[in-house]
């Protein structure tokens, strides 16, 4: 394997600024990697669509800037010439974004989202857009119109979802860096079954511009990488307000970085950890529990005092999420009707009348999930119904915000397993939506709340990554650094390493790579 | 509440613009089932005097200048459309029988 690609996003900028490797060399290193085992039936199908002209290009711009020196290569961003794999809910010019639905199969954007106009501004190459779960609605990815993401620890296995394709990409050593998106989990959850790092920031913290809405009070898009430094830095680079997004919080952006290296210390010394008391225990495997026990030992070491918090009405969460989320899933797929974008299907008899058509063309472009979410929505939503769910789930919104404020002020972090499980075999879950909905019980009250959420690496069980969550006020994701960067420098100290030297090596699945 | 019937599904099908075969009914029906029965607690979890919240963080309006910003062109908005005539979106008739 070329070492290059093995680098974190932050040594392998290092090394791009003194000269010993170029981003051209580094590109070229995650295409070849991308060729080796993206592609073929057993590879890992992190890849949806390549876009490796374009990176190319960018990373000889950089290449040429760094080589004539002067005032251009100063002003260059840190992480300039440092690849990066998008996830492909965010739109994209001069890449097709589908959402990995085939209603929008070829669809190619006419506008950047604000992150990918940040990403081109800091002149990062894109390697391409990643898989997910059909319009972000999974844990899996196995809701892709365009087919499984192999987990790369064990190429059987799931590699969580929605963001499946993002996380395996980092995990595969496809790509040092990637984004995601988060509705109750889609990066965390990922983050924790391929044993890399992901960030949910806090709800306005990242310009949802250009991120093809799901549910849009709990969308928010955030970094996947393999540390918790090379996280900081990537929300750096994408956080902060954006005008074309309302919800953006208008605020400059903390200094995550900053809190990454003060927690890379090792010295948790006067923080307040709690560790909340429903989000373990029964539901949680005796693997991940005895990780997560592990890790609050290596804490209490460092120096934080863990104290137990409770949170009694997240038993309510996750049946609050699925009332919310649905109902805006069906408000925000309305506009997929075959109209002004999107692949036309008329109705097989009858009169052609454009309400047809679009029930044809809906029927048509949506899978199982979507259809299901879009149903779901609009039951909770209709009349005499409202109250008791749509109503209702808002009331218990508000009561899991009361849960958080009374955690927060005993603690200030808040820790818990990511996942209640290890990564599961592919198709095991996909007859059962109640199954795969408990995989993201951990994770959906932090989108509830609007508060920001880390996965890191906590070891393995049954040879298969551990996430442990931690969890920080709204406007404090710098907590979150410190804390998640401690923990990984506590815990790799004991393994030797990062947890991913451990992934088993990827066999060559592929020459062809991806279409 | 009372459980939600094949007539339900294909009512709330229809209000979504979603086509679906009977089959597709048949089993839609009995997923919604226990979906719901397993989330209706969640209006027994909170009494009258919570407030709903419909936002994570509050929320003002936001407004701005009344200035031309990023447009795309006509060519720009028409050029994924699955039909188009004289510059405007093509659609199917509207009204049936005209």
């Amino acid at each position: 394997m070329n070492e290059i690609i093995k680098l974190s996003a932050a040594d392998l900028a290092a090394k791009l600024r003194d000269g010993s490797v170029t981003s051209t060399q580094a590109v070229q290193a995650h295409l070849d990697r991308i060729a080796a085992v993206d592609g073929g039936d057993r590879g890992v199908h992190a890849f949806l669509h390549l876009n490796a002209e374009e990176a190319l290009a960018v990373a000889a711009e950089v290449d040429a800037i760094r080589a004539a020196g002067g005032p251009e290569a100063e002003a260059l961003h840190p992480l300039a010439g440092v690849p990066i794999a998008i996830k492909d809910l965010i739109v994209t010019k001069g890449q097709p974004t589908t959402a990995g639905s085939k209603f929008l199969e070829g669809w190619m954007s006419p506008y950047d989202a604000t992150v990918i106009e940040k990403i081109r501004a800091a002149k990062l190459p894109m390697l391409g857009k990643t898989n997910l779960d059909e319009f972000a609605m999974g844990s899996s990815t196995e809701h892709s119109a365009y087919g499984d993401t192999r987990n790369p620890w064990d190429l059987d296995r799931i590699p969580g979802g929605s963001g499946g394709g993002s996380a395996a990409a980092v995990a595969a050593f496809e790509a040092p860096l990637a984004l995601g998106t988060d509705t109750g989990g889609s990066i965390r959850q990922p983050g924790a079954v391929t044993g890399t790092v992901g960030v949910k920031p806090t709800y306005g913290g990242v310009s949802r511009y250009g991120a093809i809405a799901m549910a849009s009070s709990l969308d928010q898009i955030g970094p996947v990488t393999r540390t918790v430094r090379d996280s900081a830095l990537l929300h750096e680079l994408i956080g902060g307000h954006d005008p074309k997004d309302s919800t953006s919080i208008d605020q400059p952006v903390a200094e995550l970085a900053a809190a990454a290296e003060q927690g890379a210390t090792g010295d948790l010394t006067g923080v307040r950890i709690g560790v909340i008391r429903e989000l373990q225990g029964e539901g949680y495997d005796a693997g991940v529990q005895a990780r997560f026990d592990e890790s609050l030992q290596l804490l209490r070491s460092a120096g934080a005092e863990i104290v137990e918090v409770s949170c009694p009405n997240f038993e309510y969460a996750l049946n609050a999420y699925y009332l919310i989320m649905p109902s805006e899933v069906s408000s925000n797929l309305a506009k997929f009707d075959g109209v002004r974008y999107g692949n036309r299907v008329l109705p097989a008899e009858g009169p052609m009348t454009i309400e047809r058509v679009m029930g044809a063309t809906r029927a048509a472009g949506f899978g199982d999930e979507v259809k299901r979410r879009i149903i779901l929505g609009t039951y909770a939503l209709s009349a005499g119904y409202y109250d008791a769910y749509y109503g209702s789930a808002q009331k218990v919104r508000t009561l899991i915000q009361r849960d958080f404020e009374a955690a927060f002020a005993q603690a200030d972090v808040l820790v818990s397993p990511t996942s209640p499980v290890v990564a599961f075999p592919l198709g095991s879950k996909l007859d059962d939506p109640l199954a795969m909905y408990l995989n993201d019980v951990a994770t959906i009250p932090a989108n509830l709340a609007g508060i920001p959420g880390i996965t890191v690496p906590g070891g393995l069980s049954e040879n298969l990554p551990v996430g442990i969550q931690f969890l920080a006020p709204a406007h404090e994701d710098a907590r979150l650094y410190r804390a998640g960067a401690a923990l990984e420098k506590l815990l790799e100290d004991q393994w030797g390493g990062p947890l991913i030297n451990q992934a088993p090596e990827l066999a060559e699945s592929s020459k062809e790579g991806v279409a | 509440m009372p459980a939600i019937s094949r007539e339900d599904v294909a009512h709330l099908a229809q209000l979504a613009h979603l086509e679906m075969s009977d089959t597709e009914l048949e089993k839609m029906t009995g997923e919604l089932g226990v979906i719901v029965d397993a989330i209706k607690s969640v209006s027994e979890a909170a009494g009258n005097d919570v407030p709903a919240t419909s936002h994570p963080l509050p929320l003002v309006n936001v407004m701005r200048e009344d200035v031309v910003g990023q447009t795309l062109t006509q060519e720009e908005a028409l050029q994924n459309a699955p039909d188009a005539e004289d510059g405007r979106f093509k659609v199917p008739a509207i009204l049936e029988g005209e």
